[in-house]
């Protein structure tokens, strides 16, 4: 990351230094501690203060783990489901059933790789309009067995391509949107990575909507944004600030109702520990759900989404 | 024939000249309209007489709200609401206010949609039009909260709700509170369905974006007027993404028919009457669940 440049170097000299008195007869020690203690307030610092685009860059750091790393870290008895009944079986998205501290849930999730080969399979975690049906039929499933839903959103965006148009891309989305906002089992969206528009909130109408700390959720990538607005894609990093897209922003913003911690320096320094912090965050987010009747969670739901947007009267 | 040509060249060419031509200042101006599609020159008067459809090549031009509603609904009947929204500047975005204040005293609207109620060949309906002549009928905070308390009306009335869509998808200025609109539109939708109500969703020229992946695309009947384009993802970006040419009919209505995502293409000479059919056939099961 551009952003840790400076620790990089610090690190690379604390080691050289190190190495050296191995070899040498010469105690540095003192040094050595004192570049330590640089060292972690360096972090720190980096670390607390943050900005936008180096939370875009950690939300999109090939090693931050994805839904199928979480997964096995945070439930129990995982059973994937595939296909959407219809056409065929998207890879982009995960799905399935799990027991989470020993309630049944049904898991759905975007899916990225972490390398070339990975990625060609997952389609970058881009889904195709069967992607969001199966979605949707694991979702309906998990209603008719009364189980919790949780979505976890690390997309790009739904994909732009011939054949997502010629099957209803836009259909898919929309009937996730509306049907979500029906369901009568608790639904817990959780960002874990870059939530890129309405390909990622066809997993996001849930009773509450959790951020990773350094994750994203807009309407318009910020190269997208910054090649409409300003006609050059190279002011992402501008448009990243302006267009309020990290956790923070969006808390603010009352649009999500809590954000997640990170371990320092992002999820993918790890993973393990970031899990657990994720697993604990659910528990509190269904304790306050599991009480509530299907009518009271689509009532709740409603009102949530309904009170969303900024105007004058 | 180049005078000509000089006289009817479109606005966006106009605003551009440094001096008009002698010839332009005899002829008022929009006393003729030309065809972008065939460039047959139509008396504008006429064109207006013929729901504002090309007489030569079929051709249907963009209408305004206004224009729609008067060609739709019977005389008088319509009666806005919320006309009194007025969208903020949520991210601050320099220049946002000065061109929603610019778009609304051009078209006469608050935002980008008009919505209200009215009769229908003597048929109650709740309707909302949206006007791609007010930021290319993006929806942000307003245009999101204008259908929400449009479909709410039509749900407490237990009335059909119809809507044209016209709109380019979510407005980016308004940041992710634009994407939500997406949400917020369909938990409203999801009551007056559950209520046994008609949802008509006719899609017209140009439905993309987070318009068409909302509440455009779940009608319990999707209609859409002719050549009109309607898609998720712009073609541009389809084209680089695919690395392939596109078929020329790519994300037209009949494209979308041919597919399987539309009931019907519906010419608008035949739009009120296919509208007030289809809202008849839904009166008496309306009633009996209500």
């Amino acid at each position: 990351m551009p952003f840790e440049e400076p620790l990089i170097q610090l690190r690379a000299k604390i080691s050289e230094l190190k190495e050296y008195t191995a070899t040498a007869e010469v105690d540095l020690s003192s040094e050595i501690k004192s570049l330590e203690d640089r060292f972690s307030k360096l972090e720190e610092e980096i670390y607390e203060n943050m900005k936008p685009w180096d939370r875009v860059q950690v939300a999109r750091h090939p090693e931050r783990p994805t839904t199928l790393d979480y997964i096995p870290l945070i439930f129990n008895d995982f059973i994937e489901m595939h296909g959407d009944r219809l056409y065929g079986d998207d890879a982009a998205i995960v799905s399935g059933i799990a027991s989470f501290h020993g309630q049944p849930v049904t898991i759905i999730g975007h899916q990225r790789g972490k390398d070339t080969k990975e990625n060609v399979r997952r389609n970058f975690g881009m889904p195709h309009p069967e992607g969001y049906r199966k979605a949707l039929r694991l979702m309906k499933q998990a209603e008719k067995f009364k189980r919790p839903i949780i979505c976890l959103i690390d997309t790009k965006g739904a994909y732009p391509g011939k054949a997502a148009e010629e099957r209803g891309q836009s259909e898919a989305i929309a009937r996730n949107l509306v049907e979500m906002a029906g369901l009568e089992v608790p639904v817990l969206s959780i960002v874990i990575g870059e939530g890129g528009s309405g390909g990622a909130l066809a997993l996001g109408v849930g009773n509450q909507i959790l951020m990773l700390e350094n994750s994203t959720f807009s309407v318009i990538s910020p190269e997208g944004a910054a090649s409409i607005l300003w006609k050059d894609s190279a002011l992402a990093q501008t448009a990243a600030e302006a267009m309020k897209i990290t956790a923070p922003d969006l808390l603010e913003m009352k649009i999500i109702e809590h954000m997640i911690p990170e371990v320092r320096g992002g999820a993918h320094h790890d993973p393990q520990k970031q899990a657990s912090i994720i697993s604990e965050a659910i528990r509190r987010s269904l304790e306050e759900l599991n009480g509530m009747s299907g009518e009271e969670l689509v009532d709740q739901r409603y009102r949530k989404f309904k009170s969303i947007g900024v105007f004058s009267e | 024939m180049a005078i000509i040509r000089d006289i009817f060249k479109r606005n966006k060419d106009s605003k551009e000249a440094t001096m008009p031509s002698k010839a332009a200042k005899d002829v008022p101006e929009g006393l003729m309209t030309k065809c972008p599609n065939c460039k047959e020159i139509t008396l504008t008067k006429d064109l207006e007489k013929n729901n504002k459809v090309c007489p030569k090549c079929d051709h249907h031009f963009k209408m305004t709200a206004h224009e729609r509603i008067n060609g739709l609904l019977d005389a008088g009947s319509f009666e806005s609401m919320d006309d009194h929204l007025k969208s903020e500047n949520p991210l601050g975005f320099p220049g946002y206010a000065e061109k929603v204040q610019a778009d609304s005293e051009k078209t006469g609207l608050n935002e980008a949609v008009l919505t209200g109620s009215g009769k229908l060949q003597g048929q109650d309906i709740v309707l909302a039009v949206m006007d791609s002549h007010f930021r290319m009928g993006s929806m942000g905070s307003v245009v999101g909260e204008k259908i929400t308390r449009a479909i709410e009306a039509a749900t407490d009335r237990k009335l059909p709700f119809i809507i044209f869509t016209a709109s380019g998808g979510a407005r980016m200025q308004e940041g992710v509170l634009s994407l939500m609109q997406m949400a917020k539109t369909s938990v409203a939708l999801k009551r007056h369905s559950n209520e046994g109500l008609l949802f008509v969703s006719v899609l017209t020229h140009p439905t993309t974006g987070g318009v068409s992946a909302s509440f455009a695309s779940v009608g319990d009947i999707n209609i859409a007027e002719p050549k009109a384009l309607i898609g998720f993802a712009g073609r541009r970006v389809i084209e680089q993404t695919v690395r392939e040419k596109l078929p020329e009919d790519f994300q037209t209505a009949e494209f979308l028919l041919d597919h399987g995502q539309l009931d019907a293409v519906v010419h608008r000479a035949s739009m009120q009457n296919t509208l007030a059919t289809i809202v008849r056939l839904h009166m008496k099961g309306a009633v009996a669940n209500g």
